[in-house]
């Protein structure tokens, strides 16, 4: 029976040779991002920055510079109108008010009926109102998320593996949460809570699969006393990148099936995920692997330490 | 290694079939929704042949717990409310003034004139004529104090803290009697926003208190916030006081022991009002929308409580002749004469009411008041209809994801595809029964939880097949390249999952709402997907294997 395969068997591709080139190309793009973030800053939704969100539905095509010149008038500052999915849907973010929550909550009525009068048949869907005491929180706490996560993943591996393979595993998922705000902040996509949601994903995802490389690099290195560094990098990078392809691209159909279908409110979720899918991929290559191979590895684990000659750290049996 | 154990062929059985009986109510989830609360009507006795009807739909032996479907999915409101706590202390240092009064009037002789000074600060100051007496009416004072509720260790210190300032007497409250007063208040004002909500009969709303001063209201299927801010928004405190005088200028100054309040209905307007209310609003034991007799305008006929009825009753009888205003929430919306003593302890508030608005402050003071007042800071409301467009949309991405992932692991793996498959779905099937059984709430991020569940549950399964093609291309037996597979991939598998269950467990403990959907989705995803990577499918392989028996591997 003939199979479907997407990377032949035996490939030897000699990864970490463009290793110098890769480096310059993700530094560069790092440095990018950040000079994105710097000078245009994120988009971010009003679970970060406080107002009003309005998501209506016309009975007809939205004509939005009707809708701009409505919602606009109102008096109540920075008004931003934009096409949302479908033709007759449109998003009405109003920036936060002056004042305590109750006139946050008021705008939703003034804008509601100053649209009504205006646009007969038109109806609200979803309507949010987060008031700036709770959005200021929401950053904090997002950002605490990201950083509790690469926290707990720079012990896990350190205890798994040894340090180096912590700190290669934690410049790739720096490398794939700085690539990914840069990219937010390229397209101007909204930044909002489930971003930070997806970026977490990211993290657990790129981590999953710098891990299998790791695994097979530990592996290696014992098989392979004499091998130099580069060459058991390389030949386990090889020998795992079939099982790579395989899973991005069965995520990747999940994710752009998603992406497609899954209606207007979570495309920026899953924008996210599949930008992650992809960098993540790439960066257990060449970043986690390549900073390994920078900053070196222990060799003489069959000796000492105890732990039937394995590595530091704790080992989970494959006894099943 | 390729033999199982009967007690593990059982385990992966008896889950497996467990996975499809517990997920099954799920594909009948109207039906069996209804069937859920025509029973929970028929226990209470309620209940009609409609409800006998639907109960029967679905068999009462089946399981019946479904997965709850988020605000998002099912269209409501969330409001996360703050609840001014502070507002209680400077209340009971108010409460306190009448019997300090009462204590130093007792030692003029000794301290000489005094009296009360307001200030910004949350504290009760009075100002003695004389310093000297400060020390002496400071120890009067303190005697005021009561023992805080201490709890299991016993009883606490004072509440009140006195200490003398030259010629004043500052009174502030104590930590743990400000600790206690705010315990109090949450739990007042969350018993209260209970009750108001279940007035208006929605199902299964969800009111939770967060951090120290705040609380969380889901409701699901509510029409809009604005509905439930009008329910829960409003302290509802209602208070009847006699009148002094009427002014439309807003300059008039309330004398000592009074109050100005503004007229609810034509804003511009004051009454002076005594400070001291004849009858409050928890004297209150039911209110009801109605109409007036005469005009037909709705009004809300209450009825007092012995306590209250007397108190009005005397306070009437007292004065006739003179207009007494009905006080809320610190608006006057009606200021009649009294006619004649009103002893039956039950009355009418007219006021300027529509039939919604009469019912609603009717709910509200048959509820009772909040003892302190709330401000919104977040507001979410999703309609119906845009909840049903995700479900649709989401239902649609899932069968998409699967049968290309399922095609996609066919035309890759073969056979071993094939195993992988049918424990795809069965994972699907497991974490679906798992989400319904503990209850969780499925968000629409919680889809795509489960879209990038079957996206990597099949990692797991990859791992294994790739490392069986390595080893047996080392030209080993079938049996021992199927063994070391698995063996190997072991160590892989778990710490990528528990990198990524990591990830899932930082998400659910800061996440809030929807993310938490997510999170649980993706964290239970992949709990079911190790297990069917690991014991499923090597269950499969294990059983085609000893039937088979093949020389040569091909996955």
């Amino acid at each position: 029976m003939r199979r479907l395969r997407l990377v032949p068997d035996d490939t030897s591709l000699n990864f970490l040779g463009a290793r110098k080139i890769a480096a310059a190309g993700s530094a560069g793009l790092a440095a990018l991002s950040l000079v994105l973030l710097l000078a245009l800053g994120l988009n971010f939704g009003i679970d970060f920055r406080g107002g009003t969100m309005l998501e209506a539905r016309t009975p007809a095509a939205a004509d939005l510079g009707q809708i701009r010149g409505i919602a606009g008038g109102l008096g109540l500052g920075d008004v931003a109108v934009q096409a949302f999915g479908a033709p007759q849907d449109v998003l009405i973010r109003v920036e936060t008010q002056p004042g305590d929550g109750d006139a946050q909550m008021a705008v939703v009525g003034t804008v509601q009926s100053a649209l009504q009068a205006e646009i007969p048949g038109i109806e609200f869907r979803r309507v949010e109102v987060v008031g700036p005491k709770v959005s200021g929180e929401l950053i904090v706490a997002g950002a605490l998320a990201i950083a509790a996560a690469v926290g707990a993943v720079l012990i896990y591996i350190w205890l798994r593996f040894e340090w180096q393979f912590s700190l290669g595993a934690v410049a790739a998922l720096v490398h794939d949460v700085v690539l990914t705000i840069g990219v937010f902040s390229l397209v101007r996509l909204e930044f909002n809570l489930s971003i930070i949601a997806a970026l977490l994903t990211i993290v657990g995802y790129s981590l999953n699969d710098t891990v299998v490389v790791f695994d097979r690099v530990r592996e290696n290195l014992r098989k392979y006393k004499q091998a130099t560094l580069i060459e058991v990098l390389n030949r386990s990078i090889n020998e795992t990148l079939s099982r790579t392809v395989m899973t991005s691209v069965t995520t990747l159909i999940a994710l752009l099936a998603l992406y497609f279908l899954g209606g207007e409110v979570i495309r920026g979720f899953t924008f996210a995920m599949i930008w992650g899918v992809v960098v993540g991929t790439y960066s257990s290559i060449f970043v986690a692997a390549a900073v390994l191979l920078w900053l070196g590895v222990k060799r003489d684990w069959s000796t000492g330490e105890g732990d039937k000659g394995g590595p530091a750290g704790v080992q989970f049996g494959a006894q099943v | 290694m390729l033999h199982f154990a009967p007690w593990k062929t059982a385990l992966v059985v008896l889950t497996c079939l467990a996975g499809l009986i517990f997920s099954a109510p799920n594909l009948f989830y109207e039906r069996v929704e209804r069937a859920n609360d025509a029973r929970a009507s028929l226990a209470l006795g309620a209940g009609d042949a409609d409800a006998q009807a639907a109960a029967a739909a679905w068999p009462a032996w089946a399981p019946s717990s479904l997965i709850n479907l988020g605000l998002d999915l099912r269209g409501g409101a969330h409001l996360l409310v703050e609840v001014a706590v502070e507002d209680v202390h400077q209340e009971r240092l108010d409460a306190l003034w009448p019997e300090a009064r009462r204590a130093l009037r007792e030692l003029r002789d000794r301290i000489g004139p005094f009296r009360r000074i307001e200030t910004a600060a949350t504290e009760l100051r009075i100002r003695l004529s004389d310093a000297a007496g400060a020390a002496f009416a400071a120890a009067a004072v303190r005697e005021l104090a009561q023992p805080v509720a201490g709890g299991l260790l016993g009883p606490g210190g004072p509440d009140i803290t006195v200490t003398d300032e030259g010629a004043d007497l500052a009174v502030t409250l104590t930590e743990p009697a400000i600790a206690e007063m705010d315990q109090r208040t949450m739990a007042q004002s969350l018993e209260i926003v209970r009750r108001r909500i279940d007035e208006t009969g929605t199902r299964e709303p969800t009111i939770q208190r967060q951090g120290d001063d705040r609380i969380l209201i889901q409701v699901p299927g509510i029409g809009s916030a604005e509905e439930l801010l009008g329910l829960i928004g409003q302290t509802a405190k209602l208070t009847f006081h006699l009148v002094e005088s009427a002014t439309a200028d807003a300059a008039t100054r309330a004398g000592p022991n009074q109050i100005k309040v503004e007229d609810g209905e034509a804003p511009g307007r004051f009454y002076v009002l005594e400070r001291r209310a004849l009858v409050t609003g928890d004297r209150l034991t039911d209110a009801q929308p109605g109409f007036d007799g005469q005009t037909g305008e709705p009004v809300v006929n209450f009825r007092f409580d012995a306590a209250g009825a007397r108190r009005f009753g005397e306070a009437t009888a007292a004065n006739v002749g003179r207009p007494f205003a009905v006080v809320l929430d610190d608006l006057v919306i009606t200021a009649p004469t009294i006619r004649e003593a009103i002893t039956g302890g039950s009355g009418q508030i007219s006021g300027q009411f529509t039939v919604e608005s009469a019912t609603q402050l009717a709910i509200l003071l048959r509820a009772g008041a909040l003892p302190a007042e709330i401000t919104v800071l977040e507001q979410r409301t999703v309609g119906p209809d845009l909840g049903a467009d995700s479900i649709a949309a989401g239902e649609l991405a899932i069968l998409i994801a699967f049968a290309a992932v399922l095609l996609f692991m066919g035309v890759s793996y073969g056979l071993f595809g094939l195993f992988a498959n049918l424990a795809l779905i069965l994972n699907v099937a497991m974490l679906m029964a798992l989400l319904s059984v503990i209850g969780a709430t499925l968000t629409l991020p919680g889809i795509a939880g489960i879209v990038l569940t079957i996206g990597m549950a099949v990692d797991a399964n990859v791992l294994i097949f790739e490392r069986i093609r390595e080893e047996a291309k080392r030209a080993k037996g079938a049996a021992k390249a199927i063994e070391t597979g698995y063996e190997r991939a072991f160590s892989a598998i778990v710490d990528a999952n528990v990198t990524t269950f990591l990830a899932a467990l930082i998400l659910f403990s800061m996440g809030s709402g929807p993310v938490r959907g997510f999170a649980v989705t993706l964290g239970v995803g992949i709990v079911t997907s190790v297990f069917t990577a690991t014991m499923v499918t090597r269950f499969f392989v294990a059983q085609w294997f000893s039937r088979a028996r093949p020389k040569t591997l091909t996955v």
